[in-house]
């Protein structure tokens, strides 16, 4: 596939891991916010094969994630009315809330539909006009352009059978809460690219100044995630905080300006809460008074729905960077992907699944001959020497 | 919040006042709207998020990423400079245990050969 | 515990249990909800580990007086005066009916043809029973069974017995189908999932995600064109010339639901085993790569429904190759990898950084993904 596979390329990705450890002299802590970037980084095992010292942690960069436990309630009771068809992304329907999940909601005959495209569920609401449409507009600001389109297709077409259930948050503010945190240990972040190419990075600027950390745009494909690894090292290394644009081919520094204009349109910031983090200031969008009519929560009188998370799940600390699922005493036992207790766990890019399903830690509950290493790497250039360790 | 993939734009139409196209991936075809990126053009290659063009790919830009890449030090050169200290052992999962703060013992030698 | 993938309970899923295709045109089975009350869910029959559990507390010991070996399968070798005679049945409950490349009938046919097929048997005879809710047109009832009647020839089996219910509007999902075969095994043949050993080489028949993907093509609220039909056929011609050329084979096994990343790690777990696998000679077409990329699903868990998995000792994979690719549906049969002793139960590849990365079992349902 064109503008894929050229970024797979496995001679380029042994290049710029080469080029890494070349510039490398001292230990360094990197964060990315995405989910999709989580994923690739660790399917390809691209942080075990960075110096080590190197530490990529998993920020809260999976929508999915961080959708707050409320949201999902309201969804669920929303969803189990029988006057509601209720449409959602995919990732979305697994995430449990308190007691349950869509999916099993879906199985006890609530009419729950995954939608690829928030227009399909206005194409639904249009076909269904004796039905409430909902639809669960979760996402980051990726996803806001798409779901700003439908809240104002609905307005502009008169579907007033269709509404949206709001959940969108915001990058910046939430890496400017963990630069905040006196926990913090980021020294540098991959931005997330599709955010950039619709939001631009100029809200990433004042950022970088402030709190002294390069900031890289990066995308998502192997050679993409080095080579942005490599530019954050290297600012690093050479003492700069800048904004750089790895993802070039895509994100521009003004990003897309007419997609944000019509997520200014039907959005307003607002408070956010997110999941395991509590709220975070500004750090999301609600649909402004003009479109409240839109708004799920009070067409389906939801807004006092109050939930608390399960004792054992520490998705907090996990998405903050804190805490690894290493650290979770629920992790591989009470929680799996088979029954996940919070939403890092749910989601494929959620760091507790990532770690799941690449089998980090999951040696130690197993029966394995003690002298087999987990999962053995071999260094990439061949350690000088009689012993060939090379691959 | 990231599934985006490129996609060439194979159709463009009018679907009751949004603009919408359909976009070819490489042996799959589907509709998408069009309206964040009125300039393009057929043939052009977007990113197509949940049903929506967010950006288009801008080719010059592409080949420059890949020829930057291609043009590092290659292998041979990268051998001559030596790594941190972890370098001989097997690599670990970068979250394990606490981070490491020890000095580098060993000399780096940088491409030019000067010294660390 | 052998590993990871053990349902909590303790009980590993049964490598030959198929389940029932269960894809309905608004979603998806359910993969793993929180179990409520005393009552069956639709996750029940998706094939994974609700179902085994289902089987392992509820139908099993119901059963246990008529069946006492022990969980039921979806196979089962029965002597029958001297002669090993394989027996199964499968339910159809595919919906939409017709897909790109097949319909409900030739996949009720081919899979059960398929499950005699990896147990080493010769085809023999199969039933074919049908649950119509009314109101189904005698056109589409036609066409699937001329499909059914079409894919036995094919296969050269006879459908020799069959029934027919029809119930009221509302009381099955236009069509349920099931089938049921006998087949013969030769002696000497008896592959299991069990009996992959250490060195043995792994053995694909082609490519790999296209049933998945050209269902997934035509599900309601996903569609999308794509020059991709089902993959579905009936493996047992390309059996017969892998048993010719090595009857000793270890393991057949054909990756329907779950995909080959499910079937192989079944297999590595039931045999206790590890795998690596070589990922440039794992075919996936352009088309399915490009559906996956879009909704953000991965290859190696698309269900096929034309395709085998063949597991034999190192000497004798180049003969089985060879022999495999003589026939057409076995044409771009290969080596996708080796079976080995290290990291037993667990199937890994390496990644272009040189890293070698799990290859994880499906857990629940495939969702496509915004992230």
């Amino acid at each position: 596939m064109k503008y894929l596979d050229e970024y797979r390329d496995p001679v380029l990705a042994l290049k710029l891991v080469a080029e890494i450890h070349r510039i490398t002299t001292r230990p360094w802590t990197l964060m990315e916010v995405c989910g999709g970037q989580t994923h690739t980084i660790v399917k390809q095992g691209i942080d075990e094969a960075l110096p080590q010292g190197v530490r990529m942690i998993h920020g809260p960069g999976c929508p999915v994630c961080v959708t707050p436990l409320e949201q999902v309630d309201k969804a669920l009771a929303i969803a189990a009315r029988p006057d509601v068809i209720f449409t959602s992304y995919g990732d979305m329907l697994r995430v449990p809330g308190s007691t349950t999940d869509l999916l099993a909601l879906k199985a006890r005959g609530a009419d729950v539909r995954i939608v690829y495209s928030p227009l399909d569920a206005l194409k639904i609401a249009h076909a269904n006009p004796d039905r409430q449409v909902v639809f669960f507009a979760v996402g980051f600001e990726t996803t806001a352009p798409a779901n700003a389109m439908a809240v104002a297709e609905a307005a502009r077409r008169g579907i007033d059978n269709f509404s949206v259930l709001v959940s969108h948050v915001l990058v910046p503010p939430a890496m400017v809460a963990l630069l905040e945190s006196p926990a913090n240990q980021v020294q540098s972040f991959l931005a997330a690219g599709h955010v950039c190419a619709v939001m631009g990075w100029t809200e990433y600027e004042p950022i970088a100044a402030k709190y002294r950390v390069p900031i890289v745009v990066t995308g998502f494909e192997p050679l993409d995630l080095l080579e942005g690894i490599l530019m954050a090292i290297r600012q690093l290394e050479e003492g700069r905080h800048e904004v750089e644009n790895q993802y070039a081919r895509a994100v521009r520094r003004e990003g897309v300006p007419l997609a944000q204009k019509q997520i200014l349109e039907v959005f307003e910031v607002g408070d956010r809460k997110w999941r395991g983090v509590g709220e975070i200031p500004d750090s999301g969008y609600r649909l402004r008074p003009k479109y409240a009519r839109f708004d799920a929560e009070t067409r389906f009188s939801v807004g006092d729905i109050h939930t608390a998370e399960h004792p054992a799940c520490i998705a907090g600390a996990i998405l903050t960077g804190e805490k690894t699922p290493l650290d979770c005493t629920a992790y591989g036992t009470l929680c799996s992907p088979q029954k996940p207790l919070g939403a890092p766990m749910v989601s494929s890019e959620g760091t507790c699944a990532a770690f799941f399903s690449a089998g980090r830690g999951i040696g130690s509950l197993r029966t394995l001959a003690p002298a087999t290493p987990f999962v053995q790497v071999a260094p990439l250039i061949p350690a000088a020497g009689p012993a060939d360790a090379g691959r | 919040m990231c599934l985006g993939i490129p996609g060439r734009v194979v159709e463009i139409r009018d679907d009751a006042g949004l603009p919408m196209g359909k976009v070819d991936f490489g042996g799959v075809r589907k509709d998408a709207c069009l309206a964040y990126i009125p300039e393009v053009q057929l043939g052009d290659y977007v990113i197509i998020h949940v049903g929506f063009a967010i950006s288009r790919v801008d080719e010059d830009e592409a080949l420059k990423t890949l020829e930057i890449i291609a043009s590092m030090g290659d292998l041979m050169n990268a051998e001559l400079a030596t790594m941190g200290p972890g370098m001989d052992a097997p690599a670990v999962v970068s979250d394990d245990g606490p981070p490491f703060d020890g000095v580098l013992d060993v000399p780096l030698t940088r491409a030019s050969g000067s010294p660390a | 515990m052998t590993g990871r993938r053990e349902p909590l309970a303790g009980t590993a899923p049964d490598p030959r249990t198929r389940g029932s295709v269960t894809i309905d045109a608004n979603g998806i089975a359910c993969p793993a909800p929180i179990p409520e009350d005393q009552r069956v869910i639709l996750g029940h029959g998706s094939g994974g580990q609700l179902s085994a559990a289902l089987m392992r507390d509820v139908i099993g010991p119901a059963l246990a007086a008529a069946a006492p070996g022990g969980p039921l399968n979806d196979a089962a070798v029965v002597d029958v005066a001297g002669a090993r005679l394989a027996f199964t049945t499968d339910t159809f409950v595919v919906s939409p009916l017709a897909f790109p490349g097949g319909d409900i009938g030739e996949l009720a046919v081919n899979g059960t043809l398929n499950d005699l097929a990896m147990m080493g048997a010769r085809p023999v005879a199969l039933s074919l029973a049908y649950v119509i809710e009314e109101g189904l047109p005698f056109e589409e009832l036609r066409a699937i069974t001329e499909s059914a009647a079409r894919a036995a020839v094919r296969a050269g089996a006879r459908i020799v017995t069959g029934d027919t219910k029809v119930v009221g509007r509302g009381a099955a999902d236009r069509l349920f189908v099931n089938t049921a075969g006998i087949g013969l095994v030769p002696d000497g043949v008896a592959p299991a999932a069990d009996r992959a050993a250490i060195g043995d080489a792994i053995i694909l028949s082609g490519p790999i995600g296209l049933h998945g993907v050209a269902i997934m093509s035509v599900r309601e609220g996903l569609e999308f064109e794509v020059e991709v039909a089902s993959d579905t056929q009936a493996l047992n011609g390309l059996v017969e010339a892998i048993l010719e050329a090595e009857p000793g084979i270890h393991v057949l096994r054909d990756p329907t639901r779950g995909g080959l990343a499910s079937a192989l790690n079944e297999i590595a777990s039931t045999s206790g085993v590890g795998m690596v696998l070589d990922e440039p000679t794992i075919l996936i077409p352009g088309p399915v790569r490009a559906a996956c990329e879009m909704l953000g699903l991965d290859p190696f868990h698309v269900a096929n429904e034309g395709k085998l998995v063949a597991i034999v000792p190192a000497a004798s994979a180049a003969s089985v190759v060879a022999a495999m690719r003589a026939t057409r549906e076995g044409a771009d049969a290969a080596i996708i990898g080796t079976v080995v002793a290290d990291h037993p139960g667990m199937v890994t590849l390496r990644t272009i950084v040189g890293s070698e990365r799990i290859v994880d079992m499906l857990v629940g349902e495939q969702l496509p993904r915004i992230c």
